[in-house]
């Protein structure tokens, strides 16, 4: 995983928002891909590659791109998965792998904007190793659970399972207290989540989800 | 103009040059995309209705079962820059359901359980450009992909191959649907890339 800050001139982006990378080879051939923003807004937009390894753009942009180098860039883009924090209804984000990054710029624009709404983050993760963002995802002040799904440190007291009923039972908010969601993660992770609140009592319309298919 | 990205070579297509749209690459998976949870309805409540013509239409999953049915190859292109060739589904065309239908409408906007719109003209309704597909790969289509039925348009990108649907309200202009509120081109024309706002 790499972080790339990006010095771009645009009038800034909504937290879940994405942006679409072109780049153009000597000979004129394109590619694009879309990542999502990690950053909060207001700040200089960043976004986290996971390097793929049989991808074409993601082993790019993480081995051979260095400082001050040039690429295309489109957006912001996306209307619907966005938090602004207008709303005062709780926000439960729910993370598979590397669909932590659009809800960490959730978090990051919760913390900027000093936001009282009650927001908690569900992040299932093959391993510790593997969490990103997380000396900062604990300091944010929100609500942080791990799953860490293959192995765990020694001494871990967290989950150590696929999410399931019983865990978000235990981590979600009470569907009464009628919560936004947000889930991002491969397509299987996005059901299980979904699913599993659908059948907690959470209403199918305040969930939202955005599935990473490994674009490459 | 365009920025050379230093030192970027790529990964040329193996794929006919003239069947992928700007943009797009070549996936053998079936990526599943959604804005959110997978609605899922009995075959028994199901039901595809067609409003806005002289009298509503309504078709039950038995009545549009005995319709006229066709196997459909095509090549999709989903928005996200996959493209998927030779796609083989079964359904009815969308010409066949309008037939059934006295209208002159110039658009519609296809409804679909969860909640999910997306408008099209009549013109890249009709013509055979357009079907209610309820197979995929000789198999029933599986939720995840939009079944029971979904709206297959394939000349489009794929947000407009509404998943879940339940009919078609057809207007007099041109409205709206979900993606094309949040960001996304009113017609989506993937050769003429038209993605997003603005395109």
């Amino acid at each position: 995983m790499k972080t790339l800050e990006l010095d771009v001139d645009w009038d800034g982006h909504r937290a879940g928002q994405h942006l679409d990378v072109r780049l153009t080879a000597e000979d004129g051939y394109q590619a694009q891909r879309s990542y999502s923003i990690a950053s909060a807004p207001g700040e200089r937009p960043a976004i986290t590659i996971e390097r793929l390894e049989d991808g074409e753009v993601s082993p790019y942009l993480v081995d051979e791109l260095r400082e001050g180098d040039r690429f295309e860039v489109r957006g912001p883009i996306g209307g619907y998965f966005v938090w602004d924090g207008d709303e005062p209804d709780p926000v439960l984000l729910v993370a598979g792998g590397s669909g932590v990054v659009p809800l960490a710029a959730m978090a990051r624009h919760w913390k900027r904007v000093g936001s009282s709404v009650p927001m908690r983050l569900l992040y299932s993760a093959r391993s510790w190793d593997e969490v990103i963002y997380r000396d900062e995802l604990d300091r944010l002040g929100i609500g942080v659970t791990y799953t860490l799904t293959r192995e765990q440190p020694e001494r871990w007291q967290g989950y150590s399972r696929r999410i399931d009923d019983e865990l978000l039972s235990e981590v979600a908010f009470p569907a009464s207290e009628n919560p936004r969601v947000y889930v991002c993660g491969s397509t299987h992770f996005v059901d299980a989540a979904a699913d599993g609140l659908v059948r907690l009592g959470y209403e199918p319309a305040t969930i939202r989800t955005e599935r990473f298919g490994a674009t490459g | 103009m365009n920025i050379i990205s230093r030192g970027f070579r790529g990964r040329r297509q193996d794929g006919p040059p003239d069947r992928v749209p700007p943009g797009q690459y070549l996936t053998d998976d079936f990526p599943v995309l959604s804005a959110g949870p997978t609605p899922h309805t009995l075959l028994d409540e199901w039901t595809f209705d067609i409003r806005g013509g002289a009298a509503p239409m309504r078709f039950t999953w038995e009545e549009l079962q005995a319709l006229p049915s066709e196997e459909i190859t095509k090549d999709i292109h989903c928005v996200t820059k996959w493209s998927k060739l030779d796609t083989v589904w079964r359904g009815i065309s969308v010409d066949t359901l309008l037939d059934a239908v006295e209208h002159d409408a110039g658009y519609a906007v296809a409804f679909c359980d969860g909640g999910y719109t997306t408008n099209l003209p009549i013109e890249d309704l009709t013509d055979g450009k357009a079907w209610v597909a309820y197979e995929y790969d000789g198999e029933p289509l599986e939720a995840e992909h939009g079944g029971p039925a979904r709206l297959l348009v394939p000349h489009l990108y794929f947000w407009k191959s509404a998943k879940w649907v339940r009919g078609l309200a057809l207007r007099d202009e041109d409205e709206p649907g979900f993606w094309e509120q949040n960001g996304y081109h009113l017609r989506g024309d993937p050769w003429l890339e038209q993605r997003y706002w603005g395109d």
